[in-house]
């Protein structure tokens, strides 16, 4: 049997009174690589601001095992934010600072390593998304895709036990996501993180997903649910279909 | 917490055994590979076999330390044998190792001479007087398209820049031209009463406000407040990309976004710079009233007779001449941004020097200049 990571019960997302999506109701299990996906502007970055702690539920509970992660202290929060790892959808790296320094920096804040040891953890991650050779430069320097995997580095800084994804493959040319794609899987398969990623990139979410929920933007709520590979060949929800089989009915 | 150990034994031949001890994680000390290196040299064993039936629970620097060690049996070929290390710490380790280092370019960080530094700092200010002027010339060219009707110019950008530089900073320059105009009359005060002479207070501040300080207080104020602006909405604009946008169109981004800037400044700026001479003038006012005795009215009267249009024109001149250089520098270093966030930053931050910078030296300037034609 395996264990809950993260669990949502009766999430209702809104902006003010504008209510994004409700009634969402899924587990997160531990190992797993999670899939939220659904077409634009249906709420998936919503839902990943709210299960990163970023903001706070309209109604309904978040459970990051036992423990609610809106129902707690903010100390208790930022705790359990800190074992997140995030990497956002541009990379979201500190412009002012190297490739290597944006590694260093959660290390430097929250451990009591020595500075060689954070000089050759922060080596041994860029060493683990292929950026050798580029600790130097700053962020501004290098390509859109070497933002990404750099932005993934930092993400895997402190060893974190949840990986949250936003987009990863967009803007990524199919080889760069497909090498994306074989590094998320191989860093689940060694580190066993549960990996939570928001996509609505098809192949990427075949071939990563080992679960998922789809969030509907019309009935404002998750119309399915279960590993991407059964929703395409079970779900008999139109909708799913339609948006999992694009192109290939054609 | 056990503590993290790797011991070596050298065994038959030349084959040492490691034995990993412990939970390698954060929180423990753990040791690192520059302290086993030396016992490794000693040995100068072929092969090294990894034992870790004790190993506990294991995070990055355990990957990191065998990574470490890795690189360093291949450059010895010495034979790693890690068929006892927990599999997914192997696979990290390939995953670390599996990219080719891709050639970066290496960033050359070469120690230069002092003289050579000399040398590209010269040619640095060279580049970037060319790039001043050449946007000096093309704000030219942009006015007389203007003039003739055919610059792609929108009004309603033109009225928005005026009320935000105009009317939105009426409140600070109200505030700090009236204490200007109050300085002036207390540093004249102190030295007149000497002589007796209190009612040139009057003289003094009018004349201080109207030719100099007005113009330069809200010019001052003004690249502080609307130069950076500038420079930050025009970065952000080359960061995302719009002024590209704006030139694939073939709409020069300077009729559009530098013009209605520099109008609105020439325009707006000697306007205010006429109510911050009156406020200054209220300043001193208050202070004569207050601590010298003097009646409002013979204040009044004192000060018009000592001021004469021409010295309102003078600060009028100037803040004009102003408004051009807080809006060309504001404009300039917006539209030479780099293309990362912090070049914002750094685009404000050179706007703001560069303008009060040059305001001063105008004024200095326009000071002789004036004393020269004897205006």
């Amino acid at each position: 049997m395996k264990q809950v990571h993260i669990e949502v019960k009766n999430l209702t997302m809104a902006y003010g009174d504008f209510i994004i999506q409700k009634d969402l109701n899924f587990s997160i299990y531990k190992g797993d690589i999670f899939i939220v996906m659904g077409g634009n502007g249906c709420g998936k970055s919503t839902l990943l601001r709210h299960l990163l702690g970023l903001k706070a539920p309209a109604a309904g509970d978040i459970y990051y095992q036992d423990e609610n992660l809106w129902k707690i202290s903010e100390i208790e929060r930022k705790k359990i934010m800190r074992a997140n790892g995030v990497m956002y959808q541009s990379g979201a790296l500190w412009s002012s600072l190297t490739l290597a320094e944006n590694i260093e920096l959660p290390l430097k804040e929250y451990t009591d390593l020595s500075n060689e040891e954070i000089q050759g953890l922060a080596y041994f991650k860029l060493a683990l998304v292929g950026l050798v050779g580029f600790e130097e430069y700053y962020p501004a320097e290098i390509s859109g895709g070497m933002k990404k995997r750099a932005g993934l580095a930092r993400a895997l800084a402190l060893d974190p036990d949840i990986l949250f994804f936003d987009e990863p493959s967009a803007g990524l040319d199919p080889l760069s996501a497909k090498l994306l794609d074989d590094l998320i899987i191989s860093i689940q398969a060694s580190l066993g993180t549960t990996i939570v990623v928001v996509t609505h990139d098809l192949p990427s979410l075949f071939a990563i997903g080992t679960d998922s929920v789809f969030l509907d933007s019309i009935s404002k709520t998750q119309i399915a649910q279960g590993p991407p590979k059964d929703l395409l060949n079970k779900c008999p929800n139109p909708v799913v279909q339609q948006f999992l089989s694009r192109g290939m009915h054609e | 917490m056990n503590k993290c150990t790797f011991e070596l034994s050298l065994t038959e031949g030349k084959v040492s055994k490691a034995h990993i001890q412990g939970d390698w994680v954060m929180g423990n000390t753990v040791p690192s590979f520059k302290s086993v290196k030396p016992q490794l040299e000693k040995q100068g064993c072929v092969q090294l076999d990894l034992k870790s039936e004790q190993l506990g629970r294991w995070d990055s620097r355990f990957v990191l330390f065998l990574f470490e060690l890795d690189a360093y049996c291949k450059e010895q070929s010495i034979v790693l044998n890690m068929a006892d290390v927990p599999s997914a710490a192997q696979g990290l380790l390939n995953q670390a190792s599996a990219f080719p280092v891709r050639d970066s370019g290496q960033k050359i960080l070469e120690e230069t001479s002092s003289l050579a530094q000399i040398g590209q700092y010269t040619l640095a200010f060279y580049q970037q007087t060319l790039v001043m002027l050449t946007f000096v010339g093309e704000v030219c060219l942009s006015s007389l398209r203007l003039l003739r009707g055919k610059a792609c110019f929108r009004q309603r950008d033109l009225w928005l820049v005026m009320q935000d530089c105009g009317p939105g900073a009426l409140a600070i320059v109200t505030l700090i031209s009236m204490l200007v105009g109050l300085i002036l009359a207390f540093v004249g005060a102190m030295q007149l009463k000497i002589f007796g002479a209190q009612i040139y207070v009057a003289n003094l501040v009018g004349l201080g406000m109207a030719r100099e300080m007005g113009a330069m207080m809200t010019a001052i104020i003004m690249a502080g407040r609307t130069g950076a602006a500038f420079a930050s909405q025009l970065g952000s604009m080359q960061v995302n990309e719009e002024i590209d946008a704006l030139e694939t169109l073939g709409i020069s981004p300077i009729d559009f976004l530098v013009l209605p800037r520099m109008l609105a400044l020439i325009i707006m700026l000697p306007l205010l710079c006429l109510y911050a001479d009156l406020m200054g003038i209220l300043g001193g006012l208050v202070v004569s009233v207050t601590l010298l005795d003097i009646s409002v009215v013979e204040y009044l009267i004192q000060t018009k007779s000592a001021l004469d249009l021409n010295d309102f024109f003078a600060g009028l001149i100037k803040s004009s001449v102003f408004g051009v250089l807080v809006a060309l520098s504001g404009c300039l270093s917006g539209m030479q941004c780099g293309r990362s966030s912090s070049s914002v930053g750094d685009a404000a931050t050179a706007s703001v020097v560069a303008g009060i910078v040059s305001i001063v030296v105008a004024d200095a300037t326009l000071t002789v200049v004036y004393q020269i034609i004897d205006f």
